[in-house]
């Protein structure tokens, strides 16, 4: 089973994230924010990467470009988290790397769905 | 799979108002400076786009309906095509609070009113200008659905999809799941080994998928690729009869009205479910890692300590006896430095009480026309977190006095020759084992004359004269004094000071007030770090040992049978010096036979509780310790005059004194009614032990 990074700085939905992940069997490491993201990826590689945009310190896009630019994160999938509202972040997301989005609000079989999509 | 989000609910409703009181506290900030501080906004804005983002997640969907208008008229401030005017920010904060309100409604298990929201709504929408909500989405780019038997699609221009971690198989792979699929490559565009660039794609694709599906469905799946890519989508239909406008609009919703709609099925049904199961509201209370860490790491040193000892007793020999005791004074190390931090987690900086009061104080000075500025000091200072959930109320009421009362109208102030604006200030500080918090103001102090008149009409007392300043302060915590006329709309809520002073004192602290006139006043509020342990006195009663709060007695003396005087009522009054004090023999409220170990009536405890003082007799006085507190009500039941209990080192209980309860009893002249209840409550608790 994959091994996934959720990003998000709402402890709930980082919750919720990861137990659904979980329940479906997969390897789930949680961060707070990008630059918590960031200083995981720089020593570990996943298969995976499920990211909220709007976050402190370090935002979701600056976090998807800051992991493009490393080997172990040059293709593998990005999903972003975003909100319906937020029309040119997906275009942002896209340009700066983002394999695809999540919308917000989402239930955890979406979630999952969404996920083995890009899992294959 | 399903997952119960429910389970995810209490942490949503923590983080909300967390998310709330950080949006109320930036809002503040930014009304202080009159100008847009970027780093306050983009947090208002983050943390409004949470609770949108998580409620809708959660099925809270009033909130998130709510939460999305003030998201977009944020995220124009944010991106700095709105200004932020002083009425603007009052909108946001009456949002704030409705959101406050609903979020208590959900977590209390109800539905919240969606009403009440409706004219910020319209603020919202006005100023956002849109005519209103639900304008229909007419999109009538409708296509027959109904014939549709497959799609052609052509797929080229995929250079850069592998970038963005896209990959052309996935695609193929859902559509092959919404159809039969067939696919042909072209390849002719792929350059020479020597010339490839192996992150590239440079083959394009004929795709030919026989299905019913619409074909919205079908741009979903490249809908993450459409933008980096040429493709397009050919309908292929059985007959090409192309419908009428009365064609069944189902099939055809705007792309984004599709994609939302089965999250707003789901957050339905959710919603539904939930007001069952959650009624009592867990508490809960965060703890940084740090404390935790520092927990775990005493638990190892307290195993090791433990092993240790256990090693030396498996082979106890009589040289080994030093090395015992270092044990043992390990051990008596390692468990005072495991409680201090356990108590630590209960600890939590009064900034969560203090930052209430920056929105407070500015609605009640707008309000009453008055210029008053804030000074928060020492917010890190910790407390716990009962002391501090019950300390809430007391402070709300001191500080609307202070708004109120304290402070004067900006025409007398600066009658006055004092600055126009003023100042409250809210300082908190440990003093000993002792949390004290201030309230001040630079107001027009307290007027002893009006205190003291009003007391005398008021009943209270009969004449001021002789009184100390100190004194006629007191007067105004004392019940009946705050009435009617004084009860405006902001310090009323019908309770006094009377209410504020019992409330602290229930706390085991005390309020003191300073007042200069001109120069304003300050109540002093001091408390204990905890009410899980006390500072005790052990005395002893016949064979019995009971605790009196170090923080209630004022001083032991020897009984001088010459200064007893025999009252009306079988009661006895001690002459202390210039006071005459009510005796209470401890035994008789006990109910106990007071045996002479040493000589009864030796020795008396004064002590003091709401202003009044009484002698405890008692028999002996023994150690001071510290004692941790078990509460009688969860073990036993309430008992007049009795606090709780305590456990003591040789394992015997000792009951807590309670008291302003005692005090209360002898003021009430009611001992002998209660000496009956009391004694078969003794009774029980020894039967119980």
């Amino acid at each position: 089973m994959a091994k996934i990074l959720a990003v998000d700085d709402s402890v709930s939905i980082r919750q919720m994230v990861t137990f659904t992940l979980q329940g479906a069997g997969h390897e789930v490491v949680e961060a707070g924010d990008g630059v918590e993201a960031l200083a995981f990826a720089q020593g570990n590689s996943v298969d995976l990467v499920v990211s909220d945009v709007n976050m402190p310190n370090m935002d979701g896009i600056q976090l998807i470009t800051e992991l493009r630019k490393l080997e172990a994160y040059k293709f593998i999938p990005i999903l972003m988290l975003t909100t319906e509202s937020a029309g040119d972040m997906k275009q942002r997301g896209k340009e700066a790397g983002a394999t695809g989005w999540i919308v917000k609000p989402f239930n955890p079989d979406q979630l999952l769905a969404t996920i083995a999509k890009v899992l294959g | 799979m399903s997952v119960d989000i429910s389970q995810f609910h209490a942490v949503f409703f923590e983080e909300s108002f967390e998310g709330l009181d950080e949006m109320e506290s930036n809002l503040m900030t930014l009304s202080d400076e009159g100008e847009i501080d970027d780093e306050a906004i983009n947090a208002i804005f983050r943390a409004a786009h949470s609770i949108k983002g998580a409620s809708g997640t959660f099925g809270f969907q009033v909130i998130t309906d709510f939460t999305h208008h003030l998201e977009t008229l944020l995220d124009e401030v944010r991106a700095h095509k709105r200004g932020l005017p002083p009425e603007d920010i009052d909108l946001y904060l009456q949002s704030v609070d409705y959101l406050r309100s609903m979020l208590e409604a959900y977590q209390s298990g109800s539905e919240p009113d969606a009403e009440q929201g409706k004219p910020l709504v319209e603020r919202f929408l006005q100023l956002l200008d849109q005519p209103s909500e639900g304008s229909p989405v007419t999109d009538c780019t409708d296509q027959s659905q109904l014939e549709i038997s497959g799609y052609e699609i052509t797929l080229s221009g995929a250079e850069g999809i592998m970038c963005t971690g896209n990959d052309p198989y996935r695609l193929f792979a859902e559509l092959n799941s919404l159809g039969t699929l067939e696919i042909t490559a072209d390849v002719s565009d792929v350059p020479t080994l020597h010339d490839i660039d192996p992150t590239q794609v440079y083959t394009s694709w004929q795709l030919k998928i026989d299905t019913n599906e619409p074909e919205e469905r079908i741009r979903e799946v490249f809908e993450w690729v459409i933008d980096d890519v040429e493709l397009s989508i050919k309908p292929l239909s059985v007959s090409a009869s192309t419908s009428s406008q009365t064609q069944d609009k189902k099939g055809v919703q705007p792309k984004s009205e599709t994609s939302k709609s089965p999250a707003e099925k789901s957050t339905a049904t959710t919603s539904k479910a939930e007001p069952v199961k959650r009624k009592a509201t867990d508490t809960s209370i965060r703890v940084s890692t740090e404390k935790i860490d520092a927990l775990i790491n005493m638990v190892g040193e307290l195993v090791i300590t433990q092993s240790m000892l256990g090693e030396l007793g498996e082979s106890f020999e009589m040289s080994s006896l030093n090395r015992l005791q270092e044990g043992l004074v390990q051990l008596e190390q390692n468990t005072r430095e495991l409680q201090e931090s356990v108590m630590k987690i209960r600890m939590l900086p009064i900034s969560f009480i203090f930052s209430r009061f920056p929105r407070m104080v500015r609605d009640l000075a707008k309000q009453l026309d008055k210029e008053i500025s804030l000074n928060l000091i020492g917010e890190s200072t910790e407390l716990d977190k009962t002391v501090m959930e019950k300390l809430s109320d007391p402070m709300v009421h001191l500080v609307r006095n202070a708004v109120d009362h304290g402070v004067e109208s900006t025409a007398d102030r600066i009658a006055a020759g004092k600055p126009a604006s003023a100042t409250i200030t809210l300082n908190a500080y440990h003093q000993g084992g002792n949390v004290v918090v201030e309230i001040s103001d630079d107001g027009k102090g307290l007027d002893t004359e009006a205190i003291s008149k009003k007391a005398i009409e008021k009943g209270l007392i009969e004449n001021a004269s002789g009184l100390s300043k100190e004194q006629i302060y007191d007067l105004l915590f004392m019940p009946g004094f705050s009435t009617a006329e004084q009860v405006s709309e902001l310090s009323g809520r019908g309770v006094g000071m009377d209410v504020v002073k019992r409330n602290i004192q229930e706390l085991n602290g005390s309020v003191e007030v300073k007042s200069e006139v001109g120069k304003g006043s300050t109540f002093s509020i001091s408390l204990p770090l905890t009410l899980a342990i006390l500072d005790g006195q052990l005395i002893r009663v016949g064979h019995n040992i009971y605790v009196i709060p170090l923080v209630n007695i004022i001083e032991s003396i020897e009984i001088d049978p010459a200064m007893v005087n025999q009252v009306a009522g079988g009661r006895e009054l001690y002459r202390l010096r210039d006071d005459y004090l009510p005796i209470i023999p401890l035994c008789d409220v006990f109910g106990i036979d007071s045996q002479p170990v040493g000589e009864r009536r030796g020795l008396m405890v004064v002590v003091e509780a709401a202003n009044n003082k009484v002698g405890l007799v008692i028999d002996d006085l023994q150690a001071q310790q510290q004692v941790v507190i078990k509460s009688l009500e969860n073990n036993y039941k309430q008992v007049i005059g009795l606090s709780g209990a305590t456990i003591l080192g040789d394992g015997t209980v000792a009951l807590i004194v309670d008291i302003p309860g005692i005090v209360k009893l002898s003021s009430e002249f009611e001992i002998h009614s209660y000496k009956a209840a009391l004694q078969s409550a003794e009774q029980n608790i020894s039967m119980t032990h």
